[in-house]
């Protein structure tokens, strides 16, 4: 009997003591965690492959950038596996496009020693899942998220998507001047949270830019007939149309505002930012003009390698949802190679000390607000096809 | 008055009248509502594009089939939603739920088959032909839409009004036990009645599809409450009130827009919902119900 209790409280402090260090408090490099290496930089070897955990919106509204990202993801992971030293093991688990959701998956990746946590996919479902994170000391690297105040949520959590008040200003700024706009009708849905802030954006931009706004018109993101809108629109003679919307409802937008005669440019947030427009919206897509954080004909080296890896892999362009969780992977591979460890404090360290990264975004730099900095792109569809507007 | 706000309306609503139709039928005729409705509309639209894409039939040959593709929906609902539970006492409340159920079931399935992504009719299949009508633009599938929607109609009035099925159907509203015991089949009116109404809701989803340019997986929810709305607006069991509540629904919106301002187009429609239920809960078409002692 005694020798079992002795037994057990010994089991116990072990567990205790291993925990202890398995949770990193000791700084960087130094335990002797499984997910510590030896080496640094380019010559760190870590034994154990690090966990990343991934929330995508694999299912509901949302899906369809959802696997955008998983493809980027694994594409990236398979490509760091290969290069080896250091190995990724990636959990991808559905978040169906509800925060709720978002917060169990979060959960779980929190309760399972992931060591960093990529997502989720819309800012909606961000704002209420990573403050788990957060409490626990879990890095999360947003891949998509583009509203304002992601990063504000505490000091693990980091950003590699340029936000709407980076790109949208740019945007305006160069079709105001390449299209002489003097006033525009505004059109954003004001049921979410990333559409709301990209409208924001928008609207001072414009007033920025001395444009008049002369009509501001809202929908929902789940509606698709637009007419009433775009009749609203046509009647105020636009130089052009602002919409922040997602491509769900770009699509339709876009085409029944071609069928009832609005010639004029159609100026769209990050949500239109989406091959998917030319492929479904045809001939009507002619004339959108997007600001974009991944400039898709860049022929800088990252991005050239990593059109043809996905074009062959899956069988499409990527999109420049995939380009983000693409370059999530380059940035957290730099961050643990930086300690040379999977710990998730470590992590962090490694992320703060992100500079001129080469990724397929560009040279990409994490500055101190955690959020990315690299140059945008503005694009304007033409013959079928995003080229550089200007 | 707007002519292409008017317009804008009239389409969106006969879409609108023709789903509700199909949705009322069955409360009309079974008293049950059916909410696998406008998971056969999200189908159709689906089942639609793909008839045209991958199997080279032009939209108006497709429409026949999805038509038909609908009808078998409805009997599946039937089969496995509604007759397995009839004659229990909570057969009301328990089909309500197994047609959402069932509703859950196709979708899952449609997002296995077609994953996540909006789906459309290839841009070619439209005529693409625009007409000028005291100004405003119609599309050629915009007065196609109007033209079905009245055929049918008219089409499911005199099926009930002048058949021997529209006879039965007709009978089994009025009171099932009386109408087995003169001999009329009321499975077999059970199952046509869902056949009928779900190859209505079919055609709707495909058109809606037309209209919009875009079939999501979502389509149906966004649709559902507009269409209990024109239903209780018509008056449960009402084909003409599903009809005039439908277009009623439609231009309700787009005047709301265009006077009112589009952050109210819903407030306005569904504050229409809670006027009618207060001050005529019979909706506009229907009769008081007597309770039966």
């Amino acid at each position: 009997m005694r020798t079992r209790i002795i037994g057990t409280t010994a089991a116990i402090t072990l567990t205790l003591t291993v925990a202890a260090c398995g949770s990193g408090d000791d700084g960087a490099g130094s335990g002797d965690g499984a997910l510590v290496g030896e080496g640094s930089g380019a010559d760190c070897q870590i034994d154990t492959a690090v966990p990343v955990g991934a929330a995508l919106s694999l299912t509901g509204g949302a899906a369809s950038y959802g696997e955008s990202q998983r493809n980027g993801l694994e594409l990236a992971v398979a490509d760091l596996n290969e290069q080896g030293g250091v190995t990724y093991e990636l959990a991808v688990e559905d978040d169906q496009t509800d925060p709720r959701q978002g917060i169990t998956v979060f959960e779980s990746f929190v309760g399972d020693n992931t060591s960093i946590i990529i997502g989720p996919t819309l800012s909606n479902g961000a704002f209420q899942a990573q403050p788990i994170a957060q409490e626990a000391g879990v890095p999360v690297l947003a891949i998509s998220n583009t509203a304002s105040g992601i990063t504000e949520q505490g000091d693990y959590i980091f950003r590699d998507s340029l936000t709407e008040a980076q790109v949208i200003p740019q945007t305006i700024a160069l079709a105001a001047e390449t299209y002489d706009l003097e006033q525009v009708v505004v059109m954003y849905s004001n049921d979410d949270a990333f559409t709301e802030s990209g409208y924001e954006v928008f609207a001072s931009s414009l007033e920025e830019e001395g444009v008049e706004v002369s009509d501001t018109l809202t929908f929902s993101v789940s509606d698709t007939d637009f007419r009433p809108l775009l009749t609203e629109a046509l009647a105020a003679e636009p130089d052009a149309l602002v919409v922040s919307g997602l491509i769900e409802a770009a699509i339709p937008l876009v085409t029944q505002a071609r069928d009832l005669g609005i010639d004029v440019p159609i100026i769209g947030g990050n949500g239109f930012n989406n091959p998917q427009l030319m492929t479904d919206a045809g001939a009507a897509a002619e004339g959108v003009v997007v600001g974009a954080a991944w400039n898709s004909t860049s022929d800088i080296p990252e991005n050239v390698e990593f059109l043809a890896a996905y074009e062959e892999e899956f069988g499409r362009a990527p999109d420049q949802f995939a380009a983000q969780a693409y370059a999530a992977m380059t940035i957290i591979d730099v961050a643990v190679r930086h300690n040379c460890s999977g710990e998730r404090d470590d992590i962090q360290d490694g992320l703060n000390n992100i500079v001129d990264l080469p990724t397929v975004l560009g040279s990409l730099t994490i500055n101190d607000d955690r959020d990315a900095e690299h140059e945008a792109v503005v694009q304007v569809v033409q013959d079928g096809a995003f080229a550089v507007l200007g | 008055m707007d002519v292409q706000q008017l317009l804008n309306g009239l389409f969106i609503g006969s879409i609108y009248a023709l789903f509700a139709i199909g949705f009322t039928l069955v409360f009309g005729v079974l008293d049950r509502l059916n909410l696998a409705h406008p998971a056969v509309f999200t189908v159709a639209a689906f089942v639609g594009i793909e008839l045209v894409e991958v199997g080279g039939l032009s939209i108006w040959a497709a429409l026949p089939v999805v038509f038909v593709v609908g009808g078998l929906l409805g009997l599946v609902i039937e089969r496995v939603a509604f007759r397995p539970l009839k004659g229990r006492p909570d057969a009301h409340f328990a089909g309500l739920i197994s047609s959402i159920a069932l509703a859950g079931m196709f979708i899952a399935l449609l997002q296995w088959r077609y994953g996540p992504d909006t789906k459309r009719f290839p841009a070619e299949s439209f005529p693409d032909t625009t007409y000028t009508i005291l100004g405003a633009q119609v599309t050629g599938v915009q007065v196609a839409i109007l033209l079905i929607t009245i055929v049918l109609a008219v089409g499911l009035h005199l099926l009930v009004g002048r058949t021997r099925l529209g006879r039965g159907m007709r009978a089994t509203a009025e009171n099932p036990t009386a109408a087995r015991v003169v001999g009329i089949d009321v499975d077999r009116v059970s199952a046509t009645t869902l056949a009928i109404s779900s190859a209505l809701g079919a055609v709707a989803g495909a058109l809606f599809a037309m209209n919009v340019n875009s079939a999501q997986l979502g389509m149906g929810s966004a649709i559902e409450l507009k269409g209990l709305a024109v239903i209780v607006v018509g008056g449960m069991g009402s084909l003409p009130g599903a009809l005039v509540g439908g277009l009623l629904l439609g231009l309700a919106e787009v005047f709301t827009v265009q006077y009112i301002g589009s952050s109210w187009r819903d407030l306005v429609a569904f504050g229409l919902l809670f006027l009618i239920l207060v001050a005529r809960p019979q909706g506009l078409f229907g009769t008081r119900k007597v309770r039966e002692v």
